[in-house]
């Protein structure tokens, strides 16, 4: 008892803390696990047999593969090029540099309609991008992985900016002046520092992926075991008012999601403790 | 105190309506219900507020079953209403027997929409199969429109004297030369009419005009020798007047449907009317064309959605051997 108190109390420097600690868990009880918790239940009106039945037909596990695939392959390209893009607004000034920052935020603020629209008529091959390639990337898979690094380049950029703009340059001075060539300034001196950033960057946009649906649905093609992703098997099982059945798909898609964040996290957690005992 | 005014203001106007209804009846209930609220107005005396929400019928209907409180639902599908029987009882389940025409006052029709002279010879179902030609239809999983090109091409084929297996053989071979399945019908005119896909586009004959006045006359309508009647249900819902007090007004709405004035607003809104006058003095405007209903080829809409559209059913099947 006195032990708990103790673990509970050990950060309350400041008054109120029981009190914001119980809002906390009121608050993300109501707006998240009640309607989660709702999703689960309506899955175990399902039997066993029946929750297999509806989560592992070659449609389904088609439909993880492209979505879970496309979204880690797009998260990925994020991650690359959405440092860059950091790392230029940070370090380098140029005209309209307010301009091309705000820019980055328009995939957040764009109904993801639109956003799917103007990307499938750019990529169609009639399209302004899409004439001049000899392959399809609308109504493909690749057209699924182009729509969702399209919606996912704010998370990372806006998570690995501020982390940047406090990267102390003296730092990299220093290790110039050490010896360090400019790639090993890079690799040994800021990416660690901007690493625990990066990977909560890559998970936001890697989550924000696998949920997409209304920017993905336009540019698809939707082909049964092609290009189908898994939130369009949720919604097929909705039309047919399949609604335990949605759920279970859905119920799926929640538990490996979250079973892949709680693992990037506690990746982001060992960068971090590394970071500190360096 | 001000949010509350305009709820007394709504009642000192009068009754308020509400008609949940599919999407692209937008425009055609806009027109009937200026209509209707004058008719009203001058046989009973009484203001009426009519509201329309529009949207993917299945939605739709989910939101009246989760409890949206529409007083009348109509559709274009007889499982959308069904639903509200069987899963929500909000009303009886014999529902469709209590207005003429089996609770439809409006029908359409699938028909094919090909490029301006016609250039692959597109002439009835079985040239969609044919190999070099490339079909633009609705996800059936998703669309009613889907749903309904795809028991048009099966049921013409079966009234044509095809085995069952011939005519999943002729579905098969349709959907093998689909290069994309939008989620609705709008959807798949995009595709076709603006991302310039496809040689033909399967939709209802009443978005065959709508298409030529956005994109301009670059299209041709092909009637099949036989294809399906898509009747566009109605009912009102009975737990919401009865609580609300408007089963009176929301009758009267439905019966209008069926009146000279309901039907000829529905013709010009390119929905084929069931009243013989009507449908002689639009006569030029819907060709005479051979049609089935689902309740005579598949046993009514619960049956098809059973043997064609739930997970495993036929149409999974055709889909997975098409894309072989």
């Amino acid at each position: 008892m006195i032990f708990t108190r103790t673990l509970l109390r050990r950060h309350s420097v400041l008054p109120g803390f029981d009190l914001a600690l119980g809002f906390a868990l009121l608050y993300l009880s109501l707006i998240v696990l009640v309607p989660l918790s709702a999703a689960f239940l309506k899955t175990a009106t399902l039997s066993w047999g029946q929750f297999l039945e509806a989560t592992t037909t070659p449609r389904v596990l088609a439909s993880y593969r492209l979505t879970f695939g496309a979204s880690l392959l797009a998260a990925m390209l994020n991650a690359v090029f959405g440092l860059i893009v950091a790392w230029v607004l940070v370090r380098y000034d140029f005209p309209f540099k307010r301009l091309v920052d705000a820019l980055v935020d328009l995939p957040f603020a764009l109904p993801t309609a639109v956003a799917g629209i103007a990307l499938t008529a750019i990529w169609a091959q009639n399209g302004w991008l899409g004439q001049w390639l000899p392959f399809k990337v609308s109504f493909t898979p690749l057209g699924v992985w182009v729509a969702l690094v399209f919606i996912g380049l704010p998370f990372v950029v806006r998570t690995v900016q501020p982390v940047l703009e406090d990267v102390n340059q003296e730092l990299e001075e220093a290790a110039a002046t050490l010896g360090a060539s400019r790639w090993q300034a890079f690799w040994h001196v800021i990416l660690p520092v901007v690493s625990p950033a990066l990977l909560t960057g890559f998970a936001l946009a890697f989550a924000r992926a696998l949920g997409e649906y209304g920017s993905v649905i336009f540019i698809a093609g939707n082909m049964p075991m092609i290009s189908e992703i898994t939130p369009l098997i949720i919604i097929s099982k909705l039309e047919q008012y399949d609604y335990a059945g949605a759920t279970a798909v859905a119920v799926v898609m929640l538990v490996v999601s979250f079973a892949l964040l709680l693992m990037i996290n506690s990746l982001q957690a060992w960068a971090r403790k590394r970071q500190g005992m360096l | 105190m001000a949010a509350l005014m305009p709820l007394t203001a709504a009642q000192a106007a009068g009754v308020t309506l509400l008609n949940v209804s599919y999407d692209v009846s937008r425009e055609f209930y806009k027109d009937f219900n200026a209509a209707f609220a004058a008719h009203w107005k001058k046989t009973a005396g009484e203001d009426l507020t009519l509201n329309q929400s529009h949207g993917g019928s299945s939605k739709q209907a989910r939101s009246v079953a989760d409890g949206l409180e529409a007083d009348v639902i109509t559709m274009n599908q007889h499982n959308d209403i069904d639903i509200l029987a069987e899963r929500a009882k909000l009303i009886p389940a014999d529902w469709a027997q209590r207005l003429p025409n089996h609770s439809a006052p409006t029908t359409s029709i699938s028909v094919i929409l090909v490029r301006k002279g016609n250039p692959k010879a597109i002439r009835d179902w079985s040239d969609l199969g044919r190999p070099g030609v490339s079909v633009i239809i609705p996800n059936p999983k998703t669309s009613g429109n889907g749903r309904y090109t795809y028991l048009a091409a099966w049921g013409a084929g079966v009234q044509a004297g095809l085995s069952p297996e011939a005519a999943r053989a002729l579905v098969t071979r349709i959907f093998a030369n689909v290069p994309v399945l939008d989620g609705g019908g709008r959807g798949a005119t995009t595709t076709f009419a603006q991302r310039n896909l496809g040689d033909a586009l399967v939709t209802f004959e009443s978005e065959a005009p709508l298409i030529s006045k956005e994109f301009g006359d670059q299209f041709e309508v092909v009637y099949p020798s036989r294809t399906i009647l898509a009747e566009n249900p109605v009912s009102l819902v009975d737990q919401v007047v009865d609580k609300k007090g408007t089963r009176r007004q929301a009758e009267a709405y439905l019966k209008y449907l069926y009146s000279p004035e309901g039907q000829e607003i529905a013709a010009k809104h390119h929905l084929r009317p069931r009243d013989a006058k009507v449908l002689a003095k639009y006569a030029k405007a819907f060709p005479k064309v051979a049609t089935f209903t689902v309740d005579q080829v598949f046993g009514g809409w619960a049956q098809a959605q059973k043997t064609h559209f739930n997970d495993g059913a036929t149409y999974d099947q055709v889909i997975a051997t098409a894309k072989r």
